[in-house]
């Protein structure tokens, strides 16, 4: 999906030690693939179904996502800040597209 | 209650199946957008108007649907926005202008602009609305197409545009060009019942405001969080749209977006909200 | 008005259920196959009441779009985490809805996103740990059909 477009909220820094909360979000229509058009055919899947977070390369948190998520996927997850760094996000889309973003954080 | 009968009981009567009928009314809770915007959603309604309070449609939702819409990266309507400020900065037609070209940075030339359309259009004689104001501009200022309903990012650049008045009181002009007639229309309009249902506007959203239609929370029908992300679709949806969908769903012919009904009707229902604070994109379920 | 208060009801709902992002027209996932794929995800081992809590509205407003939040209590070291927590639903046409996968950087194994239910049913969440543990904790979540349109 061309439009697709992903949004990242990370704190801009926190202390060695905090958890921070990464919330993400990104357009995109997953279809199901259970649904029919007007004619009766079958619309074909077409969903993001893998998400990736690293922090400094270092794997973060990652999901393996179904057709039975939402439409314009939410994600929220924790991370344990121990350096200043980048955290780097990857969405996988069903035709091979890789959506991706990035975010500095400081310490404080 | 005027024009309340037998369609009426029927509504009772289908809301009082649902497992979820029986609280009812608005919440009472106050929106805040960010921890930061205090927004108006519920206010005195206009002179002339038929109920006492003016309340948004985001009293009626779920505290999982209203918390969405009180944080600005949660509401995944706010994805639409940003697209539309791409097309806010998108350069199109013969002229080689964008909006941004003449109108700069949306967030000073466009803050509370949304909120006072529909406006006269003394040019067409007719009341224009942000949606045909955007198509007024292409086609004769950037030489460019005019966007298809619904499509093009019309319903996207329309939220842009009207983001940039979030907190705005909506406040039309009546006084304007012959807007009074075209309130008088619109007047109609609502209070016409049509389809099989034989239902109007006012079936559900004055007299029922408040009760459930099966498991639905039946709002006021304000249009002040237009266009609105609606977690049925996954999608922005426009107010034609929503206009068309209500008439569809009483199982009748439905006008053409931007007709003169339903021009009439937007003045009219836009007028009904005058006061509450501009919500696009809000989140409906 | 020739239509009755019955033909409404099921006209409406129809509508309504089609529109949920599935097709109304299917075989939907069963507790038992549920099961099926809670045991492949759990590795054979049999889940058991835990440190686990699935948070999901008791009510939705729209199946299209449910909230849904996970978190397990974890110390979250190298010794001992949670790997993965999956949610799977039984009244889909799949059950299965997202695995979460943690690491020790995840902090805590806590997340949220939001789902499609195409009917009411229960959500089953399920979650590994590093020592081998398996916990699954399960809540019912009523999915409203809407207004005449659905």
């Amino acid at each position: 999906m061309a439009n697709a477009k992903p949004r990242v909220k990370v704190p801009k820094s926190a202390s060695a030690g905090d958890i921070i909360t990464i919330k993400t979000l990104i357009s995109h229509k997953m279809e199901s693939g259970q649904r029919k058009d007007k004619e009766g055919n079958v619309i074909p899947r077409s969903i993001i179904n893998k998400f990736e977070c690293s922090f400094n390369g270092q794997p973060v948190f990652s999901c393996d996502i179904d057709p039975a998520v939402s439409a314009n996927p939410y994600l929220e997850f924790t991370a344990k800040v121990t350096e200043a760094g980048t955290f780097t996000f990857k969405w996988t889309d069903d035709d091979g597209s890789i959506y991706e973003q990035s975010k500095d954080i400081a310490l404080k | 209650m005027k024009k309340f009968g037998k369609v009426g009981a029927v509504l009772v009567t289908l809301g009082a199946l649902s497992a979820v009928a029986l609280a009812g009314g608005p919440v009472d809770q106050q929106l805040v957008i960010d921890g930061e915007i205090e927004m108006i959603t519920r206010t005195e309604a206009p002179d002339g108007h038929p109920l006492d309070e003016v309340i948004s449609g985001w009293h009626y939702r779920t505290g999982e649907t209203r918390a969405l819409e009180a944080d600005t990266f949660e509401n995944p309507g706010m994805l639409f926005v940003e697209q539309g400020e791409a097309a806010w900065n998108k350069i199109e037609g013969t002229e080689g202008k964008s909006c941004a070209s003449c109108h700069g940075d949306a967030s000073e030339s466009m803050a509370g602009i949304g909120a006072q359309y529909p406006k006269w259009d003394a040019d067409s004689g007719k009341p224009i609305n942000v949606e045909l104001q955007i198509n007024k501009c292409r086609t004769e200022n950037m030489g460019a197409e005019p966007l298809p309903f619904d499509k093009g990012g019309q319903k996207e650049l329309t939220a842009y545009i009207k983001h940039q008045s979030l907190g705005t009181p909506v406040s039309i002009d009546l006084d304007a060009g012959d807007m009074q007639s075209w309130w008088k229309k619109g007047e109609e309009v609502y209070y016409t019942r049509t389809g099989q249902l034989n239902l109007s506007c006012a079936s559900c959203h004055e007299q029922n405001n408040g009760n459930y239609i099966r498991a639905d929370h039946l709002s006021q029908g304000n249009i002040n969080g237009f266009p609105t992300y609606r977690l049925k679709q996954g999608a922005l949806v426009s107010v034609h749209n929503r206009f068309r969908g209500c008439i569809r769903d009483t199982r009748a012919e439905f006008p053409a977006a931007f007709s003169d009904e339903l021009m009439a009707l937007e003045v009219y229902v836009t007028w009904r909200g005058s006061g509450l604070s501009v919500e696009t994109p809000g989140v409906r379920q | 008005m020739k239509l009755s208060r019955r033909s409404v009801l099921s006209l409406s709902s129809g509508a309504a259920l089609a529109l949920v992002g599935f097709n109304s027209k299917q075989a939907f996932a069963n507790a038992e196959d549920t099961m099926k794929a809670v045991m492949e995800f759990a590795g054979g081992v049999e889940p058991a009441d835990g440190p686990l809590s699935l948070d999901a509205p008791e009510i939705a407003e729209n199946g299209n779009t449910v909230p849904v939040s996970v978190s397990v209590e974890s110390p979250m070291t190298e010794d001992d985490y949670v790997q993965s927590v999956a949610i799977f639903a039984e009244g889909n046409p799949s059950p299965d809805v997202i695995t979460f996968n943690f690491t020790p950087m995840s902090g805590e194994a806590s997340a949220t996103t939001r789902m499609r239910l195409a009917k009411t049913q229960n959500v089953v969440a399920v979650a590994k740990t590093s020592t081998g543990a398996v916990f699954m904790d399960k809540k019912e979540v009523k999915v409203t059909i809407g207004g005449c349109g659905g």
